[in-house]
């Protein structure tokens, strides 16, 4: 038992408000998913056991089965087109050039704004008929970018950077700044170019930020959704439904509360995997530190 | 540092993205503050001609005004929950000797795993059965809940700063846990608190799915539902849109130019650590 507070050290007594109240509102939830993807619910009355009915219907699921690889692929594309971006511009707001700050604070400016927005602006823009497409048909076509998948998805891909390019560019600026000046000294002794320092020295030491930012896009982009519901409502046809928004459809659209409550365990499931396959395969768990030879 | 030549290469590539950043900024509010007509015959990226306010005022006899006061009601009640809790459990977690302080931890970091979405069916179930459905009540008590894990992590590291002489000049003058709470944790903590509100108080304006799940009248509207309802009603009257989009991040904005540092670290989060 903890002490009584004669040290001046607190009981553990000031931790329990906290504690009973995240518990009910999000321990206990986690719980109940597990519990009612075992039901059948309609969102009225009670909810009924029904055995692993919800699990063999999903897994036989052809939309189900798409979602997840959607779901894969997007925050692949996110990542891929993210990561490489996030790192020159946070790399580049750590140095020394003047109008730094003004346009750091520009490029700040759409991670200011909710999902929500940034979605409804997106859509106004890309309206066929009135947005920027409509400008530019020699690149565009019709203007429809979100009639066909690959534009859907495209599209997708480009709100998401244009949004959190700015959360991951500080995460770099901040790891980019702790770099020991002096290495790069040593490097300019040994005649090793910009190009050279950036690989040899930057990147390397940039190793803990990078899997740090992956890890968020991966949750981030497992787990996209006022995006997809704003934008592409899982169209044209499934071409847009990931898992996330599948499930919101299922529950919510659907009434089927109980295979809803299945693909947001699976997504709890999935979103946990990766991001601890991402700590493995880097052995971030180990804490290898980035100060070696120093 | 030795003298640089530019590194021009840097300087197109940073030119590029900030017209990638700025240009559906510049059209959304040049195209909030022209008529339809205007919008329509000019183009996005026209200039605006006639200046007018006139989708402002819309946005507000649409019901922005209510969606502004539910929305500040939100947010203040999250901020006050989370200020109320969180201090009080780092303090503990950070001075505590007992071993089940570090489970407490643990839990919280946990926390940070769960996605939102991975509970709203349950969240459903459980703010319906408590009779919260489409009550304010219903969306700040899990926001709030899931701002948590994140400020505790933000405090808990400010907290481990202070150093150990404080407390134990304290300790010999014989205060009690709740005046080294008072006295000085909650005075070396400002900088983490003041994070902790930000990025409370953002999570709350932004949130989405929880006003869009567990609420459903006209009177419990949120900001971010009064857009999405905006969008799925008045889709091609983009200056309207678009003036609702910039009134939505009004106060956001605001704090960003009064308050930068405390913003950006709250955006940072967990980031930042």
């Amino acid at each position: 038992m903890a002490s009584p507070s004669k040290d001046g050290r607190p009981g553990i007594g000031w931790a329990l408000p906290a504690v009973v109240f995240f518990a009910l509102f999000a321990v206990v939830p986690l719980v109940l998913v597990a519990v009612l993807s075992f039901t059948t619910w309609s969102g009225l009355g009670s909810p009924e056991f029904a055995g692993f009915d919800n699990w063999v219907t999903l897994f036989h699921d052809p939309v189900m089965i798409k979602s997840l690889w959607l779901s894969v692929l997007l925050t692949a594309l996110g990542v891929v087109v993210q990561t490489p971006l996030s790192i020159l511009l946070g790399v580049w707001a750590a140095g020394p050039q003047r109008n730094r700050a003004v346009l750091s604070a520009v490029f700040f400016v759409p991670l200011l704004l909710s999902a929500t927005a940034v979605s409804v602006l997106w859509r106004a823009l890309l309206e066929p008929n009135f947005g920027i497409p409509s400008q530019a048909t020699w690149l565009f076509g019709d203007g429809n970018l979100l009639g066909d998948r690959t534009g859907a998805i495209a599209v997708l891909v480009l709100v998401s950077t244009w949004q959190f390019t700015p959360l991951h560019a500080l995460i770099y600026q901040g790891a980019a700044r702790a770099i020991p000046a002096v290495l790069y000294q040593a490097a300019e002794i040994d005649g090793a170019g910009r190009v050279r320092q950036f690989f040899h020295i930057t990147l390397p030491q940039l190793r803990n930020a990078i899997i740090t930012s992956v890890i968020l896009m991966v949750v981030g982009g497992l787990t996209t959704f006022d995006t997809v519901l704003i934008l592409t409502q899982g169209g044209p046809g499934t071409d847009t439904t990931i898992t996330a928004y599948y499930m919101y459809q299922k529950a919510f659209k659907g009434f089927e509360f109980g295979a809803g409550a299945a693909i947001a365990l699976l997504l709890v499931v999935v979103a946990t995997a990766v991001s601890l396959v991402v700590v493995r395969v880097s052995g971030y768990d180990k804490m290898a530190g980035t100060k070696e030879g120093m | 540092m030795t003298k640089r030549r530019p590194n021009y290469l840097a300087g197109v590539g940073v030119t590029l993205w900030l017209f990638v950043v700025a240009l559906p900024l510049y059209v959304m509010l040049g195209a909030g503050v022209q008529s339809r007509a205007d919008y329509g015959a000019s183009g996005p990226l026209g200039f605006p001609d006639h200046f007018t306010l006139s989708n402002y005022v819309d946005s507000f006899s649409n019901g922005f005004g209510r969606y502004f006061v539910n929305t500040l009601i939100v947010t203040a009640s999250v901020v006050a929950i989370v200020v109320l809790l969180v201090p009080p459990l780092a303090f503990a977690i950070v001075r505590n000797r007992g071993r089940s302080t570090s489970g407490v931890f643990r839990l919280f970091l946990l926390g940070l795993a769960i996605p939102a979405q991975a509970v709203i069916v349950p969240m459903f179930y459980v703010i319906s059965e408590a009779g919260l459905y489409d009550n304010l009540i219903g969306v700040i008590l899990p926001t709030a809940a899931f701002c948590m894990p994140v400020c505790v992590l933000i405090l808990t590291g400010t907290m481990r700063d202070i150093t150990d002489d404080l407390f134990e000049a304290m300790a010999i003058d014989g205060a009690d846990a709740r005046r080294v709470f008072f006295k000085l944790v909650v005075p070396l903590s400002k900088s983490g608190l003041s994070t902790v509100v930000v990025f409370a108080a953002l999570q709350a304006w932004n949130g989405f799915l929880f006003p869009l799940v567990l609420t459903q009248s006209e009177e419990t509207k949120v900001i971010t539902l009064g857009l999405y309802n905006f969008q799925t009603q008045y889709g091609v009257d983009i200056p309207g849109l678009l003036a609702a989009v910039v009134l939505s991040t009004v106060p956001v904005l605001l704090v960003y130019l009064f308050a930068r540092r405390a913003l950006v670290q709250g955006l940072m989060g967990v980031g930042g650590k």
